[in-house]
């Protein structure tokens, strides 16, 4: 079974260092929250203007003053902070954010990715996801390994518009968890019950198997 | 005497004309100028330029003025709450101009500080920076973004006083104070309108000078888009 959104939400949640600040994008992204060890003390930035943002609030706490990026009602942690979006993505571009997750329709193994636009059919924009993976100092995609027919989303070249140009260091997908190298992506981690073979051929791009390659475990 | 303070929307929009390219603040629904967008609505200005994060939903916000086909373009960085939206667009009535959301608030930002344009590495390589001057520092590419100012702005912020300066709540306050310095003419509703001296210079998010009108607004709805709660 490939991973549950859970299980690649969890598994990037391992990235998050002690004192980072980190930005989550919409979607599996969001969920990395959830597996963040209480013990590591972790800013969330929400790039509407909010450094230090807490959970959903309780009914009586709702204010419509108080959102995320993807317009949900949240709250404010202790040492929280409200600015600008000006400042907030002086923040992001300016390389302060320590990480940035987000989701992708298509990664190359150049690390380019396509996020934004299919043209002719979604036409929704980029929100701050060009700034973020230009700014922040590293970026992580949380995605589906491929598509709904089975093709690959780890693409030789992206075939839809580009969100950023050789920007992505690391995938975890349904199947595993890929690094993207000069030399294209190497599969360091698969899910439980695939093989290496088996991601090797779901991936159109140009993939490796690292060394020390393992199973994941949950 | 005080040539600032208007009695509401309507005495302070009146001179909002046909063909002008207006400054929303806001993100999504928050923070937006309710007052301000009701009344471009019952006004019926037509062939707008509207520079803003978003578009509203399809029944509130800016798609007030989409679904009254007010607006000739949208500059925007997202606007996929809105199906009317893409459907303007599919059909080639709405022109629209895609823009980083980083890019648009350095843009509204540099336009109200008299900064014509900025280099920035975000777009770099993509459809974005199509057409756009691209200059290396350092060994990486920027592009050039153009500053954006508005004849008008219309702004929300929590309290005014009567100077107009402004103070902001929590993330209500997103793009609203580069808009406050980036419109010809900025109008500014506040929910709380206090006499000068008021208000503690130390808290003040944006000082009055960059505000031509202000007026205290009325029937606030907030609309929530994702109402998410934690269960007990």
């Amino acid at each position: 079974m490939p991973l549950t959104r859970e299980q690649i939400a969890q598994r990037i949640a391992q990235e998050v260092e002690d004192g980072y600040c980190v930005n989550l994008g919409i979607g599996i992204p969001t969920l990395v929250a959830n597996y963040i060890p209480k013990q590591k003390a972790v800013m969330l930035q929400s790039e509407n203007g909010l450094l230090g943002m807490g959970p959903f609030p309780k009914e009586k706490d709702v204010d419509a003053d108080l959102v995320n990026a993807g317009k949900q009602t949240v709250t404010a942690l202790p040492g929280a902070s409200f600015f600008s979006s000006a400042d907030s993505f002086a923040m992001i571009r300016g390389g302060h954010i320590d990480l940035t997750v987000l989701g992708a329709m298509e990664v190359d193994e150049s690390g380019s990715i396509a996020n934004w636009m299919v043209p002719g059919k979604m036409i929704k924009g980029m929100g701050g996801a060009m700034d973020l993976v230009a700014g922040a100092r590293n970026v992580i995609v949380a995605m589906q390994h491929t598509d709904k027919e089975g093709n690959s989303k780890l693409r030789t070249k992206c075939t839809l518009p580009l969100t950023g140009v050789k920007c992505i260091k690391k995938i975890v997908s349904d199947f595993g968890v890929i690094e993207v190298t000069p030399q294209g992506f190497v599969l360091t981690e698969y899910a439980p019950d695939l093989t290496p073979e088996k991601v090797l051929a779901a991936t159109e791009g140009k993939m490796t198997i690292a060394p020390n390659c393992k199973a994941m475990t949950f | 005497m005080n040539k600032k303070v208007f009695q509401d929307a309507k005495s302070a929009l009146f001179d909002v004309k046909d063909g002008m390219t207006l400054i929303v603040g806001g993100f999504g629904l928050c923070g937006i100028p309710e007052n301000c967008i009701a009344t471009l609505r019952d006004m019926n200005v037509k062939n707008l330029t509207c520079v803003s994060n978003n578009a509203g939903v399809d029944d509130f916000g800016l798609g007030q003025l989409l679904q009254q086909r007010q607006v000739k373009k949208m500059i925007s960085s997202y606007v996929g709450e809105n199906a009317l939206f893409e459907k303007l667009y599919m059909n080639g009535e709405l022109e629209l101009e895609f823009c980083p959301q980083g890019t648009l608030a350095e843009r509204i930002r540099a336009g109200g500080a008299g900064i014509a344009g900025f280099y920035t590495p975000t777009g770099v390589g993509t459809l974005v920076a199509e057409g756009k001057e691209i200059k290396t520092f350092d060994g990486r590419e920027y592009v050039l973004e153009r500053g954006i100012k508005g004849d008008f702005a219309f702004v929300k912020a929590w309290k005014g006083d009567k100077f107009g300066n402004l103070i902001f709540r929590k993330t209500a306050r997103n793009f609203n104070p580069m808009a406050a310095t980036a419109g010809k003419i900025t109008v500014v509703e506040v929910e709380e309108l206090v006499e000068i001296g008021e208000l503690d210079p130390d808290q003040i998010h944006t000082p009055g000078v960059y505000v031509q009108r202000i007026f205290k607004g009325s029937g606030y709805e907030k609309r929530i888009e994702q109402r998410t709660i934690q269960k007990d």
